[in-house]
Protein backbone atom coordinates (compact mmCIF):
# COMPACT_ATOMS: atom_id res chain seq x y z
CA UNK A 1 0.00 0.00 0.00
CA UNK A 2 1.24 3.45 -0.87
CA UNK A 3 1.16 5.82 2.10
CA UNK A 4 -0.40 9.22 1.37
CA UNK A 5 2.22 11.93 1.03
CA UNK A 6 -0.08 14.67 2.37
CA UNK A 7 0.82 13.76 5.99
CA UNK A 8 3.56 12.72 8.41
CA UNK A 9 4.04 9.47 10.30
CA UNK A 10 5.36 8.24 13.64
CA UNK A 11 7.39 5.13 14.39
CA UNK A 12 4.45 4.11 16.62
CA UNK A 13 2.31 3.95 13.46
CA UNK A 14 0.15 7.06 13.74
CA UNK A 15 -0.36 9.50 10.89
CA UNK A 16 -0.94 13.25 11.26
CA UNK A 17 -2.22 15.58 8.58
CA UNK A 18 -2.05 19.34 9.03
CA UNK A 19 -4.91 21.48 7.76
CA UNK A 20 -4.20 25.13 8.60
CA UNK A 21 -3.76 25.53 12.38
CA UNK A 22 -5.32 22.15 13.04
CA UNK A 23 -4.07 18.61 12.61
CA UNK A 24 -5.95 15.34 12.15
CA UNK A 25 -4.57 12.11 13.68
CA UNK A 26 -5.20 8.44 12.91
CA UNK A 27 -3.37 5.13 12.67
CA UNK A 28 -1.69 3.68 9.61
CA UNK A 29 -2.64 0.83 7.33
CA UNK A 30 0.28 -1.14 8.73
CA UNK A 31 -1.04 -0.61 12.27
CA UNK A 32 -4.56 -1.81 11.45
CA UNK A 33 -3.19 -4.80 9.58
CA UNK A 34 -0.97 -5.85 12.49
CA UNK A 35 -3.79 -5.42 14.99
CA UNK A 36 -6.40 -7.32 12.99
CA UNK A 37 -10.13 -6.84 13.63
CA UNK A 38 -10.46 -3.61 15.62
CA UNK A 39 -13.30 -3.71 18.15
CA UNK A 40 -12.66 -0.83 20.54
CA UNK A 41 -11.25 2.69 20.32
CA UNK A 42 -10.85 4.87 23.40
CA UNK A 43 -10.13 8.55 22.78
CA UNK A 44 -9.37 11.55 25.01
CA UNK A 45 -11.85 14.26 25.94
CA UNK A 46 -12.12 17.42 23.88
CA UNK A 47 -9.94 20.05 25.52
CA UNK A 48 -7.32 17.59 26.71
CA UNK A 49 -3.74 18.86 26.45
CA UNK A 50 -1.49 16.26 24.85
CA UNK A 51 2.29 16.19 24.83
CA UNK A 52 4.24 14.72 21.92
CA UNK A 53 5.11 11.10 22.65
CA UNK A 54 2.51 10.64 25.41
CA UNK A 55 -0.39 8.21 25.00
CA UNK A 56 -3.71 9.73 23.95
CA UNK A 57 -5.87 6.63 23.87
CA UNK A 58 -6.16 2.93 23.26
CA UNK A 59 -7.13 0.77 20.34
CA UNK A 60 -8.10 -2.86 20.84
CA UNK A 61 -8.51 -5.64 18.34
CA UNK A 62 -9.89 -9.07 19.16
CA UNK A 63 -6.39 -10.26 20.00
CA UNK A 64 -4.48 -7.22 21.26
CA UNK A 65 -4.48 -3.96 23.21
CA UNK A 66 -2.37 -1.13 21.83
CA UNK A 67 -1.64 2.40 23.07
CA UNK A 68 -2.06 5.38 20.78
CA UNK A 69 0.78 7.95 20.84
CA UNK A 70 0.55 11.69 20.33
CA UNK A 71 2.62 12.70 17.28
CA UNK A 72 2.99 16.39 18.27
CA UNK A 73 1.86 18.48 21.26
CA UNK A 74 -1.49 20.20 21.20
CA UNK A 75 -5.05 20.51 22.46
CA UNK A 76 -7.83 18.15 21.36
CA UNK A 77 -10.56 20.04 19.51
CA UNK A 78 -12.68 17.12 18.30
CA UNK A 79 -12.76 13.31 18.45
CA UNK A 80 -14.34 10.92 15.97
CA UNK A 81 -17.40 9.68 17.87
CA UNK A 82 -18.23 7.38 14.98
CA UNK A 83 -15.45 5.03 16.06
CA UNK A 84 -17.17 4.26 19.38
CA UNK A 85 -19.92 2.40 17.53
CA UNK A 86 -18.06 1.44 14.33
CA UNK A 87 -14.42 0.80 15.28
CA UNK A 88 -14.07 -1.57 12.28
CA UNK A 89 -13.97 1.53 10.05
CA UNK A 90 -10.32 1.83 11.05
CA UNK A 91 -9.64 -1.53 9.37
CA UNK A 92 -11.60 -0.60 6.26
CA UNK A 93 -10.18 2.87 5.74
CA UNK A 94 -7.26 3.55 8.09
CA UNK A 95 -6.08 6.71 6.35
CA UNK A 96 -9.60 8.13 6.15
CA UNK A 97 -10.78 7.15 9.63
CA UNK A 98 -9.36 9.95 11.73
CA UNK A 99 -9.36 9.64 15.51
CA UNK A 100 -8.91 13.18 16.73
CA UNK A 101 -8.34 16.75 15.65
CA UNK A 102 -5.97 18.97 17.56
CA UNK A 103 -4.72 22.54 17.71
CA UNK A 104 -0.95 22.40 17.54
CA UNK A 105 1.16 23.91 20.30
CA UNK A 106 4.46 23.77 18.45
CA UNK A 107 4.18 23.05 14.71
CA UNK A 108 7.98 22.78 14.61
CA UNK A 109 7.65 19.30 16.16
CA UNK A 110 6.29 18.07 12.84
CA UNK A 111 9.83 18.20 11.54
CA UNK A 112 10.73 15.28 13.84
CA UNK A 113 8.24 12.95 12.12
CA UNK A 114 8.65 10.63 9.15
CA UNK A 115 7.69 11.32 5.55
CA UNK A 116 5.53 8.75 3.74
CA UNK A 117 8.59 7.37 2.04
CA UNK A 118 10.62 7.13 5.25
CA UNK A 119 7.71 5.49 7.06
CA UNK A 120 7.24 2.92 4.32
CA UNK A 121 10.91 2.05 4.57
CA UNK A 122 10.68 1.89 8.37
CA UNK A 123 7.76 -0.55 8.13
CA UNK A 124 9.58 -2.70 5.57
CA UNK A 125 12.62 -2.93 7.84
CA UNK A 126 10.53 -3.56 10.95
CA UNK A 127 8.62 -6.31 9.20
CA UNK A 128 11.86 -8.05 8.37
CA UNK A 129 12.71 -8.61 12.04
CA UNK B 1 3.42 -15.85 12.89
CA UNK B 2 4.10 -16.24 16.58
CA UNK B 3 6.25 -18.65 18.53
CA UNK B 4 3.83 -20.95 20.36
CA UNK B 5 5.80 -23.28 22.61
CA UNK B 6 8.44 -23.63 19.91
CA UNK B 7 5.93 -23.93 17.05
CA UNK B 8 5.77 -21.21 14.44
CA UNK B 9 2.04 -20.63 14.20
CA UNK B 10 -0.29 -18.03 12.71
CA UNK B 11 -2.52 -16.06 15.10
CA UNK B 12 -4.78 -15.45 12.13
CA UNK B 13 -4.66 -15.87 8.37
CA UNK B 14 -4.59 -12.74 6.17
CA UNK B 15 -7.61 -10.51 5.64
CA UNK B 16 -6.72 -10.60 1.92
CA UNK B 17 -7.95 -14.22 1.73
CA UNK B 18 -11.10 -13.55 3.75
CA UNK B 19 -9.61 -14.45 7.11
CA UNK B 20 -8.90 -12.56 10.34
CA UNK B 21 -10.06 -13.74 13.77
CA UNK B 22 -13.70 -12.65 13.41
CA UNK B 23 -14.20 -14.21 9.96
CA UNK B 24 -12.44 -17.41 11.02
CA UNK B 25 -14.52 -17.62 14.18
CA UNK B 26 -17.79 -17.04 12.31
CA UNK B 27 -16.89 -19.62 9.65
CA UNK B 28 -16.57 -22.28 12.35
CA UNK B 29 -19.86 -21.29 14.01
CA UNK B 30 -21.84 -21.17 10.79
CA UNK B 31 -19.93 -23.22 8.19
CA UNK B 32 -16.51 -24.80 8.45
CA UNK B 33 -12.91 -23.89 9.28
CA UNK B 34 -9.69 -25.89 9.42
CA UNK B 35 -6.87 -25.68 11.92
CA UNK B 36 -3.38 -27.13 11.79
CA UNK B 37 -3.14 -28.47 15.34
CA UNK B 38 -0.03 -30.57 14.86
CA UNK B 39 1.45 -28.92 17.95
CA UNK B 40 -0.79 -31.14 20.05
CA UNK B 41 1.06 -34.14 21.48
CA UNK B 42 0.09 -37.80 21.37
CA UNK B 43 0.96 -40.52 23.84
CA UNK B 44 0.05 -44.16 23.18
CA UNK B 45 -0.37 -46.66 25.98
CA UNK B 46 -0.70 -50.30 24.94
CA UNK B 47 -0.44 -53.62 26.72
CA UNK B 48 -2.33 -55.97 29.03
CA UNK B 49 -2.48 -53.37 31.82
CA UNK B 50 -3.07 -50.30 29.66
CA UNK B 51 -6.47 -49.66 31.23
CA UNK B 52 -5.07 -49.88 34.77
CA UNK B 53 -2.32 -47.45 33.79
CA UNK B 54 -4.76 -44.96 32.28
CA UNK B 55 -7.04 -45.27 35.31
CA UNK B 56 -4.12 -44.56 37.63
CA UNK B 57 -2.96 -41.40 35.85
CA UNK B 58 -6.26 -39.80 34.79
CA UNK B 59 -9.25 -38.48 36.72
CA UNK B 60 -12.10 -39.59 34.44
CA UNK B 61 -13.24 -43.22 34.32
CA UNK B 62 -11.61 -44.85 31.30
CA UNK B 63 -13.27 -48.17 32.17
CA UNK B 64 -16.47 -46.70 30.76
CA UNK B 65 -14.93 -46.29 27.29
CA UNK B 66 -15.94 -48.71 24.57
CA UNK B 67 -13.39 -49.38 21.84
CA UNK B 68 -13.64 -46.35 19.55
CA UNK B 69 -14.84 -43.98 22.24
CA UNK B 70 -13.09 -40.92 23.69
CA UNK B 71 -13.45 -38.82 26.84
CA UNK B 72 -12.24 -35.51 28.24
CA UNK B 73 -10.02 -36.07 31.26
CA UNK B 74 -6.98 -34.70 33.07
CA UNK B 75 -3.66 -35.81 34.49
CA UNK B 76 -3.23 -34.59 38.07
CA UNK B 77 -0.41 -34.04 40.50
CA UNK B 78 -0.70 -35.74 43.91
CA UNK B 79 -1.99 -32.40 45.29
CA UNK B 80 -5.01 -32.51 42.94
CA UNK B 81 -3.76 -29.78 40.58
CA UNK B 82 -3.25 -30.14 36.84
CA UNK B 83 -0.36 -31.67 34.93
CA UNK B 84 -2.54 -31.15 31.84
CA UNK B 85 -6.00 -31.79 30.47
CA UNK B 86 -6.24 -34.57 27.88
CA UNK B 87 -8.55 -36.43 25.57
CA UNK B 88 -8.33 -40.16 26.19
CA UNK B 89 -9.20 -42.27 23.14
CA UNK B 90 -9.67 -46.02 23.44
CA UNK B 91 -8.33 -47.28 20.13
CA UNK B 92 -8.33 -51.02 20.83
CA UNK B 93 -9.02 -53.61 23.49
CA UNK B 94 -5.77 -52.69 25.32
CA UNK B 95 -4.73 -49.56 23.48
CA UNK B 96 -5.26 -45.91 24.48
CA UNK B 97 -4.19 -42.62 22.91
CA UNK B 98 -3.83 -39.50 25.07
CA UNK B 99 -3.94 -36.20 23.17
CA UNK B 100 -2.13 -33.52 25.15
CA UNK B 101 -1.16 -29.85 24.90
CA UNK B 102 1.85 -28.44 23.03
CA UNK B 103 3.32 -26.50 25.92
CA UNK B 104 3.32 -29.53 28.19
CA UNK B 105 4.40 -32.27 25.75
CA UNK B 106 7.74 -33.22 27.30
CA UNK B 107 6.48 -32.75 30.85
CA UNK B 108 3.39 -34.85 30.14
CA UNK B 109 5.26 -37.66 28.46
CA UNK B 110 7.83 -37.91 31.24
CA UNK B 111 5.08 -37.76 33.83
CA UNK B 112 3.03 -40.49 32.12
CA UNK B 113 6.08 -42.70 31.69
CA UNK B 114 7.26 -42.22 35.30
CA UNK B 115 3.82 -42.88 36.75
CA UNK B 116 3.01 -46.01 34.76
CA UNK B 117 6.23 -47.98 35.33
CA UNK B 118 4.46 -50.46 37.62
CA UNK B 119 2.06 -51.52 34.86
CA UNK B 120 2.56 -54.03 32.06
CA UNK B 121 2.05 -51.45 29.36
CA UNK B 122 4.22 -49.73 26.76
CA UNK B 123 4.23 -45.93 26.68
CA UNK B 124 5.18 -44.28 23.41
CA UNK B 125 5.48 -40.63 22.47
CA UNK B 126 3.92 -40.37 18.99
CA UNK B 127 3.80 -36.58 18.98
CA UNK B 128 6.08 -36.17 15.99
CA UNK B 129 4.44 -38.92 13.94
CA UNK B 130 1.22 -37.07 13.14
CA UNK B 131 0.01 -33.94 11.47
CA UNK B 132 -3.23 -33.24 13.30
CA UNK B 133 -5.82 -31.30 11.34
CA UNK B 134 -9.09 -30.12 12.88
CA UNK B 135 -12.08 -29.63 10.58
CA UNK B 136 -14.58 -27.74 12.70
CA UNK B 137 -18.08 -26.39 12.25
CA UNK B 138 -21.55 -27.58 11.28
CA UNK B 139 -20.33 -28.19 7.70
CA UNK B 140 -17.23 -30.07 8.86
CA UNK B 141 -18.96 -33.41 8.37
CA UNK B 142 -20.00 -32.52 4.81
CA UNK B 143 -16.49 -31.34 3.97
CA UNK B 144 -14.64 -34.37 5.30
CA UNK B 145 -17.17 -36.85 3.96
CA UNK B 146 -16.17 -35.85 0.43
CA UNK B 147 -12.64 -37.08 1.14
CA UNK B 148 -13.20 -40.34 3.02
CA UNK B 149 -14.89 -43.72 2.67
CA UNK B 150 -15.66 -43.80 6.41
CA UNK B 151 -19.33 -43.26 7.24
CA UNK B 152 -18.98 -40.08 9.28
CA UNK B 153 -22.69 -39.90 10.02
CA UNK B 154 -22.26 -43.05 12.10
CA UNK B 155 -19.51 -41.50 14.24
CA UNK B 156 -20.98 -39.86 17.32
CA UNK B 157 -19.45 -36.89 19.14
CA UNK B 158 -16.39 -38.06 21.08
CA UNK B 159 -16.06 -41.30 19.10
CA UNK B 160 -13.34 -42.28 16.65
CA UNK B 161 -13.13 -44.36 13.52
CA UNK B 162 -10.55 -45.27 10.91
CA UNK B 163 -10.83 -44.87 7.18
CA UNK B 164 -9.16 -43.84 3.96
CA UNK B 165 -8.75 -40.06 3.81
CA UNK B 166 -7.43 -38.35 0.68
CA UNK B 167 -6.23 -41.76 -0.49
CA UNK B 168 -4.31 -42.43 2.75
CA UNK B 169 -5.37 -45.73 4.32
CA UNK B 170 -6.27 -46.38 7.95
CA UNK B 171 -6.36 -42.76 9.08
CA UNK B 172 -7.60 -42.05 12.60
CA UNK B 173 -10.69 -39.81 12.46
CA UNK B 174 -12.04 -38.47 15.76
CA UNK B 175 -15.24 -36.46 16.18
CA UNK B 176 -13.60 -34.09 18.66
CA UNK B 177 -12.39 -30.50 18.77
CA UNK B 178 -11.68 -27.41 20.81
CA UNK B 179 -14.23 -25.03 19.34
CA UNK B 180 -17.50 -25.91 21.15
CA UNK B 181 -18.78 -26.88 17.69
CA UNK B 182 -19.28 -30.15 15.87
CA UNK B 183 -16.19 -31.26 13.99
CA UNK B 184 -13.44 -33.77 13.37
CA UNK B 185 -9.76 -34.13 14.06
CA UNK B 186 -7.73 -36.33 11.73
CA UNK B 187 -4.24 -37.71 12.29
CA UNK B 188 -2.24 -38.01 9.08
CA UNK B 189 1.44 -38.96 8.58
CA UNK B 190 3.62 -36.00 9.50
CA UNK B 191 5.69 -35.71 6.31
CA UNK B 192 5.36 -32.26 4.81
CA UNK B 193 4.25 -33.25 1.31
CA UNK B 194 1.44 -35.46 2.54
CA UNK B 195 0.35 -32.93 5.16
CA UNK B 196 0.25 -30.08 2.65
CA UNK B 197 -1.67 -32.19 0.14
CA UNK B 198 -4.33 -33.19 2.71
CA UNK B 199 -4.62 -29.58 3.93
CA UNK B 200 -5.18 -28.33 0.38
CA UNK B 201 -7.66 -31.07 -0.47
CA UNK B 202 -9.72 -30.20 2.59
CA UNK B 203 -9.68 -26.52 1.59
CA UNK B 204 -10.94 -27.45 -1.89
CA UNK B 205 -13.59 -29.82 -0.54
CA UNK B 206 -14.88 -27.16 1.86
CA UNK B 207 -14.96 -24.36 -0.70
CA UNK B 208 -18.70 -24.77 -1.34
CA UNK B 209 -19.28 -24.34 2.41
CA UNK B 210 -17.10 -21.23 2.70
CA UNK B 211 -14.19 -22.94 4.43
CA UNK B 212 -11.35 -20.78 5.76
CA UNK B 213 -8.04 -21.69 7.42
CA UNK B 214 -8.08 -20.68 11.10
CA UNK B 215 -5.25 -19.66 13.42
CA UNK B 216 -4.57 -19.59 17.14
CA UNK B 217 -6.61 -16.42 17.66
CA UNK B 218 -9.95 -17.86 16.62
CA UNK B 219 -9.07 -21.17 18.28
CA UNK B 220 -8.87 -19.16 21.50
CA UNK B 221 -12.07 -17.14 21.04
CA UNK B 222 -14.02 -20.25 19.99
CA UNK B 223 -12.89 -22.27 23.00
CA UNK B 224 -13.55 -19.32 25.31
CA UNK B 225 -17.17 -18.97 24.16
CA UNK B 226 -17.57 -22.66 24.96
CA UNK B 227 -15.73 -22.33 28.33
CA UNK B 228 -13.21 -24.98 27.34
CA UNK B 229 -10.21 -24.64 29.68
CA UNK B 230 -6.76 -23.60 28.47
CA UNK B 231 -3.70 -24.85 30.34
CA UNK B 232 -1.89 -22.01 32.11
CA UNK B 233 -5.13 -20.02 32.27
CA UNK B 234 -8.18 -21.82 33.71
CA UNK B 235 -6.14 -24.85 34.79
CA UNK B 236 -2.53 -25.11 36.01
CA UNK B 237 -0.29 -26.77 38.55
CA UNK B 238 -1.65 -24.44 41.25
CA UNK B 239 -5.38 -24.80 40.47
CA UNK B 240 -7.33 -27.88 41.58
CA UNK B 241 -10.22 -29.72 39.95
CA UNK B 242 -12.92 -28.30 42.23
CA UNK B 243 -11.79 -24.71 41.71
CA UNK B 244 -11.80 -25.22 37.94
CA UNK B 245 -15.34 -26.61 38.12
CA UNK B 246 -14.41 -29.80 36.24
CA UNK B 247 -16.19 -32.03 38.78
CA UNK B 248 -18.16 -33.95 36.21
CA UNK B 249 -14.99 -35.26 34.56
CA UNK B 250 -13.48 -36.34 37.89
CA UNK B 251 -14.77 -39.71 39.04
CA UNK B 252 -14.28 -39.90 42.79
CA UNK B 253 -16.02 -43.28 42.77
CA UNK B 254 -12.82 -44.65 41.21
CA UNK B 255 -10.96 -46.18 44.18
CA UNK B 256 -7.60 -44.74 43.21
CA UNK B 257 -5.88 -42.27 40.89
CA UNK B 258 -3.07 -39.78 41.31
CA UNK B 259 -4.49 -36.72 43.07
CA UNK B 260 -7.54 -38.45 44.51
CA UNK B 261 -6.53 -38.31 48.19
CA UNK B 262 -5.78 -34.59 48.03
CA UNK B 263 -9.02 -33.92 46.17
CA UNK B 264 -11.04 -35.71 48.84
CA UNK B 265 -9.49 -33.50 51.49
CA UNK B 266 -9.93 -30.38 49.34
CA UNK B 267 -13.60 -31.21 48.82
CA UNK B 268 -14.19 -31.41 52.59
CA UNK B 269 -12.41 -28.11 53.12
CA UNK B 270 -14.34 -26.33 50.37
CA UNK B 271 -12.90 -24.01 47.72
CA UNK B 272 -11.56 -20.51 48.34
CA UNK B 273 -12.01 -19.49 44.71
CA UNK B 274 -14.09 -20.69 41.83
CA UNK B 275 -14.14 -20.16 38.06
CA UNK B 276 -16.97 -17.94 36.85
CA UNK B 277 -18.11 -16.50 33.54
CA UNK B 278 -18.28 -12.72 33.28
CA UNK B 279 -19.85 -10.39 30.78
CA UNK B 280 -18.91 -6.73 30.57
CA UNK B 281 -21.91 -4.49 31.20
CA UNK B 282 -19.96 -1.26 30.76
CA UNK B 283 -17.75 -0.34 27.82
CA UNK B 284 -14.45 -2.21 28.01
CA UNK B 285 -12.75 -5.52 27.30
CA UNK B 286 -11.45 -7.77 30.08
CA UNK B 287 -8.12 -9.39 29.21
CA UNK B 288 -6.05 -12.23 30.64
CA UNK B 289 -4.56 -11.25 33.98
CA UNK B 290 -6.75 -8.19 34.67
CA UNK B 291 -7.91 -7.78 38.28
CA UNK B 292 -11.50 -8.46 39.34
CA UNK B 293 -12.79 -5.99 41.93
CA UNK B 294 -15.92 -5.99 44.08
CA UNK B 295 -18.29 -3.05 43.82
CA UNK B 296 -16.34 -1.12 46.43
CA UNK B 297 -13.15 -1.50 44.36
CA UNK B 298 -11.47 -4.18 46.54
CA UNK B 299 -9.47 -6.79 44.61
CA UNK B 300 -11.21 -10.19 44.76
CA UNK B 301 -9.77 -12.21 41.89
CA UNK B 302 -8.34 -12.22 38.40
CA UNK B 303 -9.29 -12.86 34.78
CA UNK B 304 -7.89 -16.12 33.35
CA UNK B 305 -9.08 -15.46 29.78
CA UNK B 306 -10.89 -12.42 28.44
CA UNK B 307 -11.78 -11.31 24.93
CA UNK B 308 -14.44 -9.97 22.65
CA UNK B 309 -16.67 -12.94 21.70
CA UNK B 310 -17.15 -12.65 17.92
CA UNK B 311 -20.26 -14.83 17.64
CA UNK B 312 -21.99 -13.63 20.81
CA UNK B 313 -20.93 -10.02 20.13
CA UNK B 314 -20.22 -9.42 23.80
CA UNK B 315 -17.06 -8.91 25.81
CA UNK B 316 -16.66 -11.99 27.96
CA UNK B 317 -14.19 -13.42 30.44
CA UNK B 318 -13.46 -16.32 32.73
CA UNK B 319 -12.18 -15.40 36.19
CA UNK B 320 -11.36 -16.83 39.58
CA UNK B 321 -13.30 -15.19 42.41
CA UNK B 322 -14.27 -16.25 45.96
CA UNK B 323 -17.43 -18.42 46.00
CA UNK B 324 -19.54 -15.65 47.57
CA UNK B 325 -19.18 -13.72 44.28
CA UNK B 326 -20.10 -16.67 42.05
CA UNK B 327 -23.89 -16.31 41.96
CA UNK B 328 -25.34 -15.49 38.54
CA UNK B 329 -26.03 -11.77 38.31
CA UNK B 330 -23.41 -10.71 40.87
CA UNK B 331 -22.04 -7.29 39.94
CA UNK B 332 -18.26 -6.94 39.86
CA UNK B 333 -15.73 -4.65 38.22
CA UNK B 334 -12.76 -5.35 36.00
CA UNK B 335 -9.75 -3.09 36.42
CA UNK B 336 -8.95 -1.78 32.96
CA UNK B 337 -6.11 0.76 32.71
CA UNK B 338 -6.65 1.80 36.30
CA UNK B 339 -10.43 2.15 36.08
CA UNK B 340 -13.09 -0.22 37.49
CA UNK B 341 -15.38 -1.17 34.61
CA UNK B 342 -18.72 -2.90 35.34
CA UNK B 343 -19.24 -6.60 34.64
CA UNK B 344 -21.52 -9.31 35.94
CA UNK B 345 -21.46 -13.04 36.57
CA UNK B 346 -23.33 -14.92 33.82
CA UNK B 347 -24.15 -18.59 33.18
CA UNK B 348 -21.57 -20.69 31.32
CA UNK B 349 -20.80 -21.95 28.82
CA UNK B 350 -21.37 -18.60 27.13
CA UNK B 351 -22.12 -20.47 23.90
CA UNK B 352 -23.72 -23.85 23.44
CA UNK B 353 -24.11 -25.24 19.95
CA UNK B 354 -27.69 -25.82 18.84
CA UNK B 355 -28.85 -29.40 19.30
CA UNK B 356 -29.58 -31.11 16.01
CA UNK B 357 -33.16 -32.12 15.46
CA UNK B 358 -33.40 -35.93 15.71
Amino acid sequence: MAYPTDRKYTKEHEWIKVVGQEAVVGITDHAQESLGDIVFVELPKVGADLTAGSTFGTVESVKAVSDLYTPVSGTVTETNGDLATSPEKVNKDPHGSWMLKMKLKNPGELGDLLSAEAYEQFVAEEGGH
Amino acid sequence: MVDFNGWDMPVEYPASIGCGIINEHMAVRTGVGIFDVSHMGDIRLAGPQALSAVQHISMNDAAKLAVGQAQYSALLYPQGTFVDDVIVHRLGEDEYLLVINAGTREKDFNWVRDNTRQFDCAVENLSDDFTQIAIQGPKGVNTLQKLTDADLGAVKFYWVTRGTVCGLKNILIARTGYTAEDGFEIYVPADETTSARVWNEILSAGKEFGIVPCGLGSRNTLRLEGKLPLYGHEISDTINVWEAGLDRFCKMEKPEFVGRTALEKAKDEGVKRTLVGLEMVERGIARDGYKVLDESGREIGYVTSGSPAPFLKKNIALAYVPPQFAAIGTAVKIEIRGQGVGAQVVPTPFYKRPKKAA
